[in-house]
């Protein structure tokens, strides 16, 4: 996945554009532009609190930005309300760092949470989708077990299949292998390329895993004080010379 | 990780704010953001879809899972009641006047404001803790990202079910209370259920009865509200959820003996 895919600016379903945000007086977003095209990968990454996973949230509307613009699907979505702010959300799958599965819920409520709300599948039918893809995930024999039964890497695959439950066309994760052993980080990134493979879903990864984000993305943003440092493929980023990326990349032993 | 960093850097900010003067502001912001989840709450209620399996299934949570503490605490405060008052009575040559005291006093005091305590100690804790929980692990982000409403989900349906099950848990608790002050009373100086419901009842009319009890209603909307409003702002890991399931007790309750100042003259004046 190491090619670059075609950038069209009207086409592609995320475009970011000066996007600040600031908590306090401390500026975690300084004017961050990004866009992804359609069926395209690109893993975020950066140190740990350069507002990564803030980013992340704004683009799903779940933190308001300080100013600039967040385009989903050519729709400006920071300001919305509810309503179209949900349809919007609709479209995208989140999985969270540490896959924040409703912990009074089995797995399989989990993953049926959003086609209850969503869809208008009969209870027969939506009972065959969730196992669908729990199937797809690999978890469809723990259906009955709490989020507190199963390991940190069951728990993203079921974070997985709620993300995917109402079929988005975008997906979003938040450090989709942090706290994993790196077996189970293995399998939840071929799980990731599944994905894109099958549904051609245009993804963001937010990542401090180089290795992870090397093999899921088609392109990768490195970013520093609130900004992007360097955008590319991960040719691109080797071929840099600014210390700061060589010290990133070299970093990492893969 | 960012997140991490960037709710640390919010407390942050809110810390170094503390010590400075700005305590008042903070104070009237605390009760305008509450005023703001208010409003928000009623507009999830007001607007479908609505969480009817949520809803009977907090019912069941706040309500039904209560009634045993409300009972007992009922019963015992029957029990002191009779105790109490027994001597005092025999004292005065008014022994005949026990039940319609206790009754009377049971109705429309210790039952509804023993109840509101009781709840407020057993539900906001609960409801503070679990909310608290959720917000500080990212489900009530979770949530919101599946495009359902926490507000609707979470807060609306648990702060209804605070709302009706109150006045019912206030007849358990007075139901309790008026039996076990029999019975105290009938260990000591035998005399049947009947006279003495019959004395106790005598001078009741249903102002001394349903305004008492239906305040509690409003006694469920504070801990229902000031429990879903804490637990959805808690921040900061365990810490955090323990501030949140401590500020849910101690300002629900604190808000319901206020709000029981209110009504009892609000009552006297519109139910004389």
């Amino acid at each position: 996945m190491t090619s670059t895919k075609e950038t069209k600016k009207h086409t592609a379903p995320i475009q970011v554009q000066t996007l600040r945000k600031s908590f306090g007086k401390q500026k975690v977003l300084n004017g961050i532009d990004l866009q992804v095209a359609q069926g395209e990968t690109l893993s975020v990454l950066g140190q740990s609190g350069t507002g990564k996973s803030v980013l992340l949230k704004i683009l799903i509307g779940l933190q308001p930005p300080d100013s600039g613009s967040v385009l989903i699907h050519g729709q400006e979505i920071s300001g919305l309300s509810l309503e179209p702010l949900n349809e919007i959300r609709k479209k995208i799958g989140f999985l969270f760092q540490n896959s924040a599965l409703y912990d009074s819920m089995t797995v399989e409520q989990n993953v049926a949470f959003p086609l209850e709300r969503h869809s208008d599948l009969s209870e027969t039918q939506r009972k065959k989708r969730v196992r669908e893809l729990l199937s797809t995930v690999g978890m469809e024999k723990d259906l009955d077990k709490l989020p507190g039964q199963i390991s940190g890497g069951m728990q993203k695959r079921v974070g997985l299949a709620r993300a995917l439950a109402l079929s988005p066309d975008i997906l979003l994760f938040d450090e989709p292998t942090s706290g994993l052993d790196p077996m189970t980080a293995s399998e939840i990134d071929e799980l990731i390329l599944k994905m894109q493979k099958e549904e051609n879903m245009t993804s963001v990864v937010v990542t401090h895993d180089i290795s992870s984000a090397r093999k899921v993305s088609d392109r990768l943003a490195l970013m520093r004080d609130g900004r992007i440092l360097i955008e590319g493929t991960f040719k691109d980023l080797q071929e840099s010379r600014d210390k700061f990326v060589v010290e990133f990349l070299n970093r990492d032993s893969f | 990780m960012a997140i991490s960093t960037a709710a640390d850097l919010r407390s942050t900010h809110k810390a170094s704010q503390s010590g400075s003067p700005c305590l008042v502001i903070r104070f009237f912001e605390w009760f305008g953001d509450l005023g703001l989840f208010c409003l928000r709450i009623l507009r999830a209620i007001s607007l479908p879809p609505y969480e009817v399996r949520e809803f009977m299934h907090q019912l069941d949570e706040l309500g039904s899972k209560s009634l045993p503490l409300v009972a007992l605490a009922g019963a015992a405060i029957g029990v002191v009641l009779s105790l109490e008052t027994h001597d005092s009575l025999v004292r005065f040559g008014a022994k005949s006047l026990l039940p319609a005291l206790l009754l009377v006093s049971i109705i429309t005091e210790s039952g509804p404001i023993i109840t509101g305590l009781i709840v407020s100690g057993r539900v906001a804790a609960g409801i503070g803790a679990e909310l608290g929980a959720m917000k500080v692990t990212e489900q009530v982000d979770a949530m919101e990202a599946s495009a359902v409403d926490p507000h609707k989900y979470l807060a609306a349906t648990r702060i209804l079910a605070c709302v009706v099950m109150l006045p019912l848990l206030t007849l358990a608790a007075d139901f309790c209370g008026i039996l076990f002050g029999w019975i105290t009373n009938t260990l000591t100086e035998p005399i049947s259920l009947q006279l003495f419901m019959a004395r106790g009842t005598k001078n009741v009319t249903f102002n001394d009865f349903l305004p008492p009890t239906f305040k509690t209603a409003v006694f469920g909307f504070i801990i229902g509200t000031v429990s879903c409003f804490q637990g959805m702002r808690a921040k900061g890991g365990t810490e955090g959820v323990e501030r949140a399931a401590t500020s849910s007790v101690v300002l629900s309750s604190l808000f319901i003996i206020l709000a029981d100042v209110v009504l009892v003259r609000l009552i006297q004046v519109f139910f004389p």
